[in-house]
């Protein structure tokens, strides 16, 4: 079948260099992508499943529902909205599932290695010690690896907490906002618990009140985003290094002809982690010598390389997008994977190739693809035999086509603590010019560009929206796929600042910035929960998330942890856009996920379609916030006098004594 | 853009700690790790890297670790494309730059001691005066606590020519801001372009020349770092409150001038982290987001016709100066100015010419405000050389006005004529002394100048007690005669009043909180009898102070019940102590070194210590530089009386609480006292012999020891028991 490779009628574009390259290629011809596949298959997607009213949930249907029409309902006499919200709170359910379990995995791997067990260190003790903090741990002349152990211990407890006190994190939040979750009864208790609790709510014949599933669809949704996510992102830092800024590339011209190139593939970093070290290792680079090659080259796909990209600066060849087409070069000698997001179809393009495609997850089988189980108890053994699988398939590799010139330049590892830090020194580190550059209008606010990519809209969509946003002086922080696509568009380059509005670009010339800060992985979306956090506890900016100029959006989303996300910042009280919902069907729910959450969580969801229209959107939000808080008003330099320095700094610790005013008559 | 400047800063850190450490290897050679090293008399050993890491370094050996820790803070260089972020790095690299500068200089003490004067003024051969000692720093930290001085100029290099230095060190000047002055641009410095003109350099005028190379910053920006330890309550290694509390409160910034190397942009990168702007007239780039600093951070080819404004407007500093119409410059930057034998027109009183000066209060239908009157001859009408007898009639008129605030008025003649640029003030009452300039007189001084100051100041620090002021001169024997009669007959009156005033006569003490812009944690308590520890606020200022200002620093505390008199417990100042610290302070006595000694900012003009072999007490004064029987020097014991904490044993008071009959009632008053230096024995002579006698122990003046008996508790031990002294048979203090 004669495939136009530019994507198809009707559909969406590629309109990545890289990957039309590698796509018109000889050898790469028999390649089904899935831009092959949406043309192939022929049909629009189900109307019902789009909008969100088939509910599968019982046996008594499958019902398809029509709003408004009265014989349209379900057997059991739910509703569009209800089976709408149902379904919704599911998405959620699944989404934080994926985070919950990566975390547990994560969390298990820090407890063993806190233990001393496996090729792990404890890398960030001031992190450690910070976080034991939180948990309440006593650290005062203890050792590193005992307060390890202990927050290891807790943190695993807190999936199957059980008593209906918070998980430990959420106080980490401004307290107006715990206020608000403790006022709506929808602070999560237990991770695994909310889980099961919004499942059970979903069930035939629960909870048929949309209004009441989305407070256990927020309350499962935080139980990821101050839990679960954050669990993950925070121990992971403290075990494999908290991201600091750091060169790096992406793209398929990552790829190099004369290494043995490996891909990892999926999300939780133990893994790759675990490669990485073993691919240094000297008895492995004999290895790949005496197969031919000069060396290994590890990169990676989908945000397991997001992981060792912000910590080691290994470069991303592909986004999720491109996991067929970097196989397409035909110079991938493996791809390995964990979880999540890897498509079943690459065991078929790997076909066209010597590629082996190698699972290491008991949890993640593919037919056609070889397992090779990672065991966490002997990682460098374990991730040397895989290695070594990958080194032999050198010598098979045939014709080949690298895009050499295609290959981007990125600056990343844009951790909460970088932002921190680079904003005034090791001395005097805080997020005040930030707030203070956002008060008097350089930078007009704050825009996160999260989340997967897709199919239904052209590849380019977070580069319009990022080159517009940055353009109105909006900063930019990016995360997951939606990040390495900007790293693509040559975004995540300091020079790309020249994109920028004047303002804007003031600032990051003074810091020396890119536009857009790449934050991490999707599960690192709990770093911008801490970062948006850390702007209103620095003042000046209202005192709680939900007044910030920031906004979010995930406008290819596609997994369904983006919905998980977006429903953990909306009930953060962070606004987010995205391109579509599968809610349209029941028109009262979705005008509560578009409107009437506002009422109790300061935020909604909105939707737009064109990536203009969605940064349109995002500007004009931004600028609400602003005008709310008074910020957009012109204001003269303060001068200081004498009395005013006596009042600076919020020394009231002599409150009545009379401290103003003084006249010097000594 | 910026990233030229972080680039050159980060380059310029790296040459400048490369050369410290190279004459920190010379040097380790040369004398051993175990040689001392230290800036002159300071108890803050290298401030900046005490204050910032909370580390003394005391000997050559201890600057290892802190190369070290300049090393971990260089970053690498900022590359020219794909660079990762600067600024960060840059404001490190530029605290680097400090610590090795402070190592640098420190090492310069050892190999050159002469190399800098260590003292206030230039001397005839070398106008670098080095680092602020403590005894310096404390006299001009109290112009910081106080509001006189809001911050300070750090210079870098020369403007074009002598006239335009002088101009802008004027401005300055009249901005009340110190200006410290480094290096050189073109082979000039600033201060010699200032000599040049004629102009007057030293601490007396605020025009401070610290070292003739970049590395001397570092004297700058320790003194700001001595600032927030001494004043603030800021702890040695409290490197964020530091910089925050400079950042707020001492408005200060670096003036550059000429091309900018990289070794000045390093020293601006690490001044940026205590909020200090750099303002230059070269064409630099500028940085002009906020963020660190209050606003911009560099600012760039400034004209030096408006430099100055541009500084301060930069910093976001108000300056309130009333204009005073007179010929010369006015402010407190020319009080410590000094008229020299060379530079001397004419002069009145001072035992060369009958002079006095008195204020007295009249009925409103007696003062004609504004009225300047002179009779007998004015400046113009005498020769060089010829000195007049000069009376100074001050009468004031105001609904609000009391006899007892007679004398805080007067109090103000000596700073308010010392502010006139030209003319020296000393003394007061009938035993004051003017120092006439030829500049002033040049300029068109008349005696009636010193008329205009004084209504126009006095209308403006007391338009809340007075509505009406008029100033008569007089030159002629005759007239200062007769204005000398009602003076002397005014002074016995008010000293009759406050000589029989005490802490059982009076209902109401003061609390003051002047200093609350840089020791925020401290309150002070002056009682009749009990002068404020500055020495500069007794209880009618105190008084005459809430009723200008009744929302003001000096708040009246109703004393209470009185529950122990030798203590000095009074129910109403423990309320009041209470509630004003928070609860920090729970209760404060009034007579007593011991029991709840009352807290310091550290702007005391003396210091109190137990000296537990001995029995007794010693007072130390700002001035005395050397060694005392405690152990420790001024300096030292400084450090434990001040930062608003209550450390029984240890105390700041004035020198005037040394002579008073409430003098550590709980410890036994005077009997108790073992040793003073002898500069301060000597001040209080008179007092002192006097209570001697009123205690009906005259022999006790002797008995006191200075450190002519001895700088040590076995030294001085050995002198009190030859001499007999009470202190000895009392009981046990401790």
């Amino acid at each position: 079948m004669a495939v136009k490779r530019n994507g198809c009628e009707g559909c969406t574009d590629i309109t990545c260099a890289s990957s039309k390259q590698v796509l018109a290629q000889d050898i790469a011809k028999g390649v089904k992508t899935a831009y092959d596949r949406i043309k192939a298959r022929g049909m629009s997607a189900c109307l019902f499943g789009s909008g969100g009213t088939c509910c599968r949930n019982c046996n008594m249907g499958p019902c398809q529902i029509i709003d408004g029409v009265e014989e349209m309902i379900g057997v059991c006499g739910a509703t569009a909205d209800t089976v709408a919200a149902r379904n919704f709170a599911r998405i959620i359910a699944s989404g934080s599932a994926a985070h919950t379990d990566h975390a547990r995995e994560m969390v298990r791997g820090f407890l063993e290695t806190a233990k001393g067990h496996g090729p792990h260190q404890i890398k960030d003790v001031k992190k450690l010690m910070s976080l034991a903090e939180v948990f309440g741990i006593a650290t005062e002349g203890r050792e590193v690896k005992d307060v390890a152990i202990e927050l290891g211990e807790k943190a695993l407890a807190e999936f199957g907490k059980q008593d209906n006190t918070p998980i430990s994190m959420l106080k980490r939040a401004v307290p107006k906002r715990q206020a608000i979750w403790n006022k709506l009864g929808i602070a999560p208790r237990g991770i695994d618990r909310e889980i099961v609790e919004m499942m059970h709510r979903t069930h035939m014949g629960v909870d048929q009140d949309y209004e009441n599933i989305m407070l256990q669809g927020s309350r499962c949704a935080l139980s990821d985003g101050w839990g679960a996510s954050m669990l993950s992102t925070e121990l992971t830092d403290i075990m494999f290094g908290t991201p600091v800024p750091r060169r790096a590339i992406v793209d398929l011209g990552s790829l190099k002809p004369d290494q043995v190139n490996i891909c990892v593939h999926g999300h939780e970093p133990l893994l790759a982690e675990a490669l990485c070290i073993a691919a240094q290792e000297s008895d492995m680079l004999e290895m790949a010598k005496s197969q031919g090659a000069k060396g290994i080259n590890l990169v990676g796909v989908c945000c397991t390389g997001n992981e060792i990209l912000m910590r080691r600066g290994i470069p991303v060849a592909a986004g999720f997008v491109q996991q067929e087409i970097v196989l397409s070069t035909g110079a991938v000698e493996a791809m390995i994977g964990d979880v999540q997001c890897i498509m079943q179809s690459v065991v078929e393009v790997a076909k066209n190739f010597h590629t082996e495609i190698i699972t290491t997850n008991y949890r993640a089988k593919m037919a056609g693809a070889k397992h090779i189980q990672f065991e966490e108890e002997e990682a460098l053994k374990s991730a040397k035999s895989i290695l070594a699988h990958a080194i032999k398939n050198y010598k098979k590799r045939g014709k080949f086509f690298i895009p050499k010139e295609e290959k981007l330049d990125v600056v990343v590892g844009f951790s909460h603590e970088t932002i921190n830090y680079m904003l005034g020194g090791s001395f005097r580190a805080s997020y005040r010019p930030l707030n203070d550059n956002i008060i008097n209008g350089r930078i007009r606010g704050v825009a996160a560009i999260v989340g997967c990519d897709n199919f239904k809209l052209d590849d380019d969509v977070h580069e319009i929206i990022a080159r517009e946003l940055i353009k109105n002086n909006i900063l930019v922080l990016a995360t997951g796929c939606a990040a390495t696509s900007l790293g693509r568009a040559g975004l995540l380059n300091p020079a790309a600042i020249k994109y920028c509005g004047a303002s804007l670009r003031e600032v990051c010339e003074a810091v020396g910035m890119p536009p857009v800060l790449h934050m991490g992985s999707c599960v690192d979306n709990s770093r911008i929960l801490i970062a948006a956090t850390q702007m209103v506890k620095q003042g000046g900016l209202g005192d709680d998330i939900s007044d910030l100029p920031a906004i979010g959006t995930a406008p290819l989303w596609m997994s369904e942890k983006a919905v998980a996300i977006g429903q953990y910042f909306v009930a953060s009280g962070a606004q987010v856009v995205f391109q579509d919902l599968p809610t349209s069907g029941a028109k009262k729910f979705n005008k509560y996920l578009l409107e009437g959450l506002m009422g109790p969580m300061g935020a909604h969801w909105n939707v737009a379609k064109e990536p203009l229209e969605i940064a349109r959107l995002m500007i004009e939000a931004i600028e609400a916030k602003r005008e709310a808080l008074g910020i957009n008003k012109k204001k003269e330099r303060v001068l200081f006098d004498m009395e005013m320095r006596r009042d600076l700094g919020g020394n009231k610790a002599i409150g009545d004594a009379g401290c103003t005013g003084a006249t010097h008559h000594a | 853009m910026s990233r030229i400047i972080c680039s050159a800063a980060i380059r310029g850190a790296h040459k400048i700690v490369d050369m410290a450490e190279e004459k920190y290897e010379e040097a380790l050679k040369k004398y051993g790790p175990e040689k001392e090293v230290a800036f002159p008399n300071t108890a803050y050993f290298l401030p900046i890297i005490y204050s910032m890491l909370g580390a003394k370094v005391q000997t050559l050996g201890d600057m290892k670790d802190i190369f070290q820790e300049c090393r971990k803070l260089l970053p690498p260089l900022v590359t020219d494309s794909l660079w990762l972020p600067y600024l960060a790095p840059a404001l490190d690299s530029g605290m680097a730059t400090f610590f090795a500068e402070e190592m640098f200089e420190a090492i310069r003490y050892l190999d050159a001691p002469e190399f800098y004067t260590k003292t206030e003024d230039p001397t005839a051969s070398n106008i670098w005066l080095g680092a602020a000692d403590d005894v310096i720093f404390r006299k001009r930290g109290v112009e910081f606590v106080d509001g006189t001085a809001p911050g300070f100029a750090a210079i870098m290099g020369s403007p074009a020519d002598k006239e335009m230095a002088s101009k802008i060190a004027l401005e300055l000047q009249e901005k009340n801001l110190y200006i410290f002055m480094h290096d050189q641009t073109n082979g000039i410095s600033m201060p010699e372009q200032l000599v040049a003109n004629g102009v007057q350099i030293g601490w007396n005028t605020r025009l401070v020349p610290f070292g003739k190379s970049y590395t001397t910053a570092v004297f700058a920006i320790g003194f700001a770092c001595r600032v927030a330890m001494a004043f603030g309550g800021i702890k040695p290694g409290d490197y964020h409150g530091n910089l925050i509390y400079n950042k707020d409160r001492t408005f200060a910034f670096v003036m550059a001038f000429g091309e900018v190397s990289d070794e000045w942009y390093a020293n601006a990168a690490g001044a940026i982290n205590w909020g200090f702007p750099t303002i230059s007239d070269w064409d630099i780039p500028q940085v002009l987001p906020t963020g660190i600093c209050t606003y911009e951070h560099v600012v760039s080819k400034v004209p030096h016709e408006e430099i100055v404004q541009k500084a301060i407007e930069v910093r976001g500093l108000k300056v309130n100066v009333t204009k005073i119409d007179i010929p010369m410059s006015f402010g407190p930057a020319f009080e410590g100015e000094r008229v020299r034998k060379d530079d001397l027109f004419m002069e009145c009183g001072g035992g060369r010419t009958p002079g006095v000066e008195v204020l007295i209060s009249k009925d409103m239908s007696e003062v004609e405000d504004g009225l300047v009157t002179i009779e007998g001859p004015d400046i113009k009408d005498i020769e060089q050389g010829h000195n007049l007898p000069l009376a100074i009639l001050v009468e004031v008129a105001g609904r609000e006005m009391q006899s007892d605030f007679e004398p805080i008025l007067e109090r103000q003649f000596h700073h308010l004529i010392n502010y006139i640029q030209g003319i020296m003030h000393m003394g007061q009452r009938n035993i004051m002394w003017i120092r006439i300039g030829k500049g002033a007189v040049e300029k068109g001084l008349s005696f009636t100048h010193i008329g205009k100051v004084l209504h126009g100041k006095l209308h403006q620090e007391f338009g809340a007690i007075i509505d009406k002021i008029q100033v008569k001169l007089y030159t002629t024997p005759e007239k200062v005669a007769e204005v000398m009669e009602l003076a002397k007959h005014t002074y016995a009156s008010r000293d009759e009043r406050l000589g029989s005033m005490t802490d059982e006569t009076e209902e109401i003490f003061y609390s003051c909180t002047l200093c609350q812009s840089f020791a925020p944690s401290h309150v002070c308590v002056i009682t009749p009898e009990r002068v404020g520890m500055c020495g500069a606020y007794n209880w009618l200022d105190g008084k005459a102070s809430f009723q200008i200002n009744p929302t003001g620093p000096n708040q009246p505390i109703q004393k209470g019940e009185c529950t122990d008199p030798m203590n000095g417990y009074f129910t109403g100042i423990n309320e009041f102590v209470q509630q004003a610290s928070r609860g920090a302070v729970p209760q404060v006595s009034c007579y007593s070194l011991m029991n709840d000694p009352m807290t310091a900012c550290g702007c005391f003009e003396a210091i109190a210590a137990m000296l537990p072999q001995a029995n007794g007490v010693m007072f130390v004064n700002r001035d005395y530089m050397g060694m005392t029987p405690s152990g420790m020097k001024f300096t030292t014991l400084a450090g434990m009386a001040g930062g608003g904490a209550q450390t029984p044993g240890f105390m700041g008071v004035s020198k005037h609480y040394i002579t008073s009959p409430k003098l550590l009632l709980a410890e036994g008053g005077l009997k108790r006292v073992v040793w003073l230096p002898k500069m301060l024995k000597d001040e209080l002579a008179d007092k002192l012999r006097q209570r001697c006698k009123d205690l009906g122990m005259p022999e006790l003046f002797d008995m006191i020891a200075t450190e002519e008996q001895g700088t040590t508790e076995e030294e001085i031990l050995a002198f009190l028991k030859e001499k007999g002294h009470p202190a000895l048979t009392m009981e046990t203090a401790v």
